[in-house]
């Protein structure tokens, strides 16, 4: 069993303070192997507080990151899985999950992990799983109406990976998860 | 040496008073009074000895006051036997030296006092009379301290079984006074004993025996009989007036804290008055802070202990009082270092914080001038200028820091008007930090500031940070990690600024605005992203609420969007294009949202500038193009016109870019500009497939250059064809795609293209739409032959 925590688009300082009090405490050093962070933190502060959670930790470039050295995108195996980091920004038009479909392809990864809408998504399609853990600060997006706090996490067990979305609404944190299981020959989702 | 002495002298003096001591015993044994006398007289001999430093002679008296106890009893048993005590009081008068004497005195005076022959009055008054006789200062404390302490428990206190009418009470006080009195000036008198090179020494060796002094407070304290009024009358101005007459610096001290600590908190509070009256008539030298702090931390734990009390504080009105004395103090003694005044005036603050939270006035006062009285911290401050004191300054952060650990809400903190006056003592450095203490405390307890008043009162507290200071630039001295990390704290802060009607909401957003401005290039690119944010939250907000009129012009949301005009030109000033490109784009969206067409195109045009003439790097033109077109093919707003001007440009822009493969994907992501999902008028299905066809004449020209590249970038407008044809662009057809995949097959034959995944993994999706049930997507696949492909 591998915990991998997927967040994003902080937006610090620019469009919030810090992350909501109930997720720091959830966020607790020790317990999560891998950290996949789909960009825009965007300081230096909050790299190094993602490093205290957990020091294996990857970011891909936001438009609003200070800095400048994080790569566009990112591959890196799993377990079983591999997964692709890109912050979305890239992608036009925002959001569309056919263009993100061509991106998976072009990167050839099963589950790819995407931003920049601030928008929760897991999507199934032909070529694996993409999944956007949202704004782990609920920051403000010219792209999305109405955000609301989010990330995720993803427990990797063999050829099966269980996403949990973790999401602050009114106040509470609100669990919900989804399975994805890949079969062994192939790239793509039964 | 003398040490070696010491100890030589107190091993002789005390075998010679064990010796004394065991034939005294025996004598008493045999009832010989006679004998008895004789020896404890001789035992008592030892005690006139000026060889033993204080230290010793202690070790010493308690031998010999150990002894004497079973003479006081042999006496009590004679007196039982019929020995009559008058006369026993006149024999021990025969005892050869004055000091064996009055000790006999002593022991056989509180027999004498026991049974009630004569009254215990006279008795007392003799005795302390009579040990007038020695003057010699440290056998006389001795002296006086077997008195009080073989008389102690014939004196009516607490708890014991003596009664008494009220007279009886007043004389043992006035007795225990008395010997108080005496005491201590034998006490200051050791000061002036001996060399003034041995001063140290002295001083040293009379806190040895300051207990001894101290004592007599104890048992005044235990006296039954004095409650308020008396203590206040009687016992309070009778041993200040010792204290304040004497004159010894290390009496006074040890004293005035013996006073506070030894009487009840509420005979403190009722006198008030008094006791700090007697501050500054103390010696310029005594360390009146810790007297005062000592008083002011018992009355705040009293306060603290017993709610009922608090009524009292606000009776006698404490606070002034102590104000007033503190005032007093600081102004007689004019050596007195404004760290010391300081601290004062922060115990003071602490006292006002426990006892009257609510009482917000007290507070500022503590903080203010006020014309007709003395001192208070901040007229404390203006004599001395601008701190350059690093202890002072500590303290000052301690005394800024107190309310804002205490309340918890800089809200509260914002209503203190002398507040601001006694940061500006601050050197500049201190002040920042205090201004990022002020914000801590803002993030940590998310304390929201609500109105634009607020904004301008938080803003003056931290100016320090906000601008230069004095108009100098302290560009050389500062670290570049810790500038950011300020700024950082301020773009934090600004999420606080905040207030839910949109009318009060816009003032604030103006406030800050204005107050961010004088911030200098440096900056700027930190803290106006968060006031750009915010406002854009604000206009969402408005959108979102009733169409009423507004009454104030300033809110309405494009008002707020022209101000966010001008607030990010300022940041292309500053040579942050690339941040203002990006905020530009931003408030275009936002304008879009409010169907504000002209003011969503002149963002564009100002973005447009911006990259022309502002973004030269190669890498940073492919992401602000990205940003641009990305934008751009979400606008609703524009009429055709426009947009086609807005997308000819992009287009234009994508064509120089850099690199060819660059080139090549921004034309083609310029293909979703002619098409978008909403709104049939949107999809220009030639235009994108124009360029499509551009795309890949462009790909053609890179092939020489190198063909690796160029396969993926074939493979890429595959799958962009595919996607086109899946929404229904009826100039994708089968043919089209067919012949450029042919083409990624020559190639892929050619060289190692790299693409093999991207290949493989296209083509598998183009089987697996094939294969769709549904007839609509695997019609339109099948229209594209696939065998040439194994």
């Amino acid at each position: 069993m591998v915990l991998v925590l997927a967040l994003g688009d902080l937006h610090v300082p620019h469009r919030a303070a810090d992350l909501p009090p109930k997720f720091k405490s959830m966020l607790v050093p020790g317990k999560i192997q891998h950290i996949i962070c789909t960009g825009n933190l965007c300081i230096k502060e909050i790299h190094d507080y993602l490093k205290t959670i957990c020091p294996d930790l990857h970011i891909a470039r936001g438009e609003f990151d200070e800095d400048a050295r994080y790569p566009e995108t990112k591959i890196l195996t799993i377990g079983q899985f591999k997964l692709g980091l890109c912050h979305g920004h890239q992608v036009i038009p925002w959001g569309d999950l056919d263009s993100l479909a061509m991106l998976q392809r072009q990167l050839d990864v099963d589950i790819l992990v995407t931003g920049h809408t601030h928008q929760f998504t897991a999507y199934k399609h032909e070529g694996g799983v993409v999944i956007n853990p949202g704004s782990a600060t609920g920051a403000y997006s010219s792209i999305n109406q109405d955000v609301n706090p989010s990330f995720v996490l993803m427990d990797i067990d063999g050829l099966r990976v269980v996403v949990y979305v973790y999401e602050l609404i009114d106040g509470e944190v609100k669990v919900d998860k989804i399975d994805f299981k890949k079969t062994s020959t192939s790239n793509s989702a039964p | 040496m003398i040490a070696d002495d010491d100890e030589k002298w107190l091993a002789a003096a005390t075998s010679a008073v064990k010796q004394n001591a065991f034939y005294m015993q025996r004598a008493i044994d045999s009832n010989n009074l006679k004998d008895a006398l004789k020896f404890s007289a001789q035992m008592l001999g030892e005690l006139r000895t000026s060889k033993l430093s204080p230290h010793k002679y202690y070790e010493l008296y308690i031998r010999a006051s150990d002894e004497l106890r079973s003479l006081e009893m042999f006496f009590r048993d004679e007196t039982a036997r019929g020995c009559s005590i008058a006369e026993l009081y006149e024999l021990v008068q025969h005892a050869g030296n004055i000091l064996p004497r009055l000790y006999l005195l002593c022991t056989i005076g509180s027999v004498y006092i026991k049974s009630k022959d004569v009254a215990a009055k006279d008795i007392l008054k003799d005795l302390v009379e009579m040990c007038r006789a020695v003057q010699h200062p440290l056998r006389g404390l001795f002296l006086r301290s077997y008195l009080a302490q073989v008389t102690r428990d014939k004196l009516p206190s607490i708890g014991s079984e003596l009664e008494g009418d009220t007279e009886t009470h007043m004389d043992a006080l006035e007795f225990v006074l008395q010997n108080f009195t005496e005491m201590n000036k034998l006490w200051v008198r050791m000061q002036h004993q001996g060399p003034t090179r041995e001063k140290e020494k002295r001083e040293k060796e009379r806190n040895e025996l300051r207990d001894l002094v101290g004592k007599n407070l104890h048992i005044l304290g235990q006296l039954e009989g004095v409650d308020l009024v008396v203590y206040r009358d009687t016992v309070l101005p009778r041993i200040l007036e010792q204290v304040v007459n004497c004159k010894d610096e290390l009496a006074q001290c040890y004293l005035m804290d013996c006073i506070i600590q030894v009487f009840p908190d509420d005979f403190h509070l009722q006198t008030l008055d008094v006791l700090l009256g007697a501050c500054p008539q103390l010696q310029p030298s005594v360390d009146i802070k810790t007297v005062l702090s000592g008083l002011m931390e018992r009355l705040s734990n009293y306060a603290a202990s017993s709610v009922e009390a608090l009524p009292n504080f606000l009776q006698v009105d404490a606070f002034s009082k102590l104000n007033h004395a503190i005032g007093k103090v600081v102004e007689a003694q004019v050596d007195l270092p404004a760290s010391a005044s300081v601290t004062l005036y922060l115990f003071l603050l602490k006292f006002t914080l426990h006892v009257h939270s609510d009482r917000l006035d007290y507070v500022d006062q503590g903080f203010g001038i006020k014309p007709s009285e003395h001192g208070s911290c901040v007229s404390q401050l203006s004599a001395t200028g601008k701190l350059c004191d690093d202890k002072a300054s500590k303290q000052i952060v301690a005394f800024l820091s107190a309310p804002l650990e205490k309340f918890n809400d800089v809200v509260t903190i914002l209503k203190l008007t002398n507040y601001p006056r006694v940061m500006e003592y601050l050197d500049h450095d201190t002040n920042k930090a205090m201004a990022i203490i002020i914000i801590q405390s803002i993030l940590k307890n998310n304390t929201r500031i609500a109105t634009a008043d607020e904004v301008d009162a938080l803003f003056e507290l931290i100016k320090g940070l906000i601008k230069d200071f004095d108009g100098l630039t302290d560009n050389d001295e500062i670290d570049e990690e810790d500038f950011q990390e300020e700024q950082n704290s301020v773009a934090r802060l600004v999420h606080f600024l905040y207030n839910d009607d949109p009318e009060e909401m816009s003032k604030i957003i103006f406030r800050i605005r204005k107050h961010i401005l004088t911030g200098g290039p440096k900056r700027l690119p930190l803290t106006i992203p968060p006031l750009v944010l915010s406002a854009l939250k604000l206009i969402r907000r408005m959108r979102g609420g009733d169409e009423n009129p507004f009454g104030d012009d300033t809110s309405t949301p494009q008002k707020i969007l022209q101000l966010l005009t001008e607030t990010v030109e300022v940041l292309s000033d500053a040579s942050a294009s690339e941040l203002a490109l990006r905020l530009y784009l931003q408030c275009a969206q936002a304008a879009n949202d409010c169907e504000l067409e002209t003011v969503a195109y002149e963002f564009f045009t100002k973005a447009y500038l911006l990259y022309e003439e502002e973004i030269s790097d190669s890498k940073a033109q492919v992401t602000a193009l990205r940003l641009i077109i990305g934008t751009l093919q979400r606008m609703r707003v524009f009429n055709v016109e426009n947009r086609d001007i807005l997308t000819h440009k992009a287009t234009g822009y994508s064509v120089k870019l850099l690199k060819k493969p660059d080139q090549c994907r921004a034309v083609y992501e310029c293909a979703h500009l002619y098409w978008a999902e909403e709104g049939e008028n949107l999809k220009d299905g030639e235009r994108a497939q124009k360029i499509a066809d551009a795309v890949q004449k462009m790909a053609n020209a890179s092939r020489g250059a190198s063909s690796t590249g160029s396969v993926s970038l074939y493979v890429e407008l595959l799958n962009k064809y595919l996607y086109f044809l899946e929404k229904g662009n009826p100039q994708v057809t089968g043919e089209t795609i067919q012949s450029l995949a042919e083409l990624i097959r020559s190639e892929t034959k050619k060289a190692e293209s790299g693409a093999g995944t991207f290949i493989t993994s296209t083509l598998r999706y183009m089987e697996f739409q094939r294969q769709q049930e549904d007839g609509g997507m695997s019609e339109k696949y099948q229209k594209i032959k696939m065998e040439w492909f194994e």
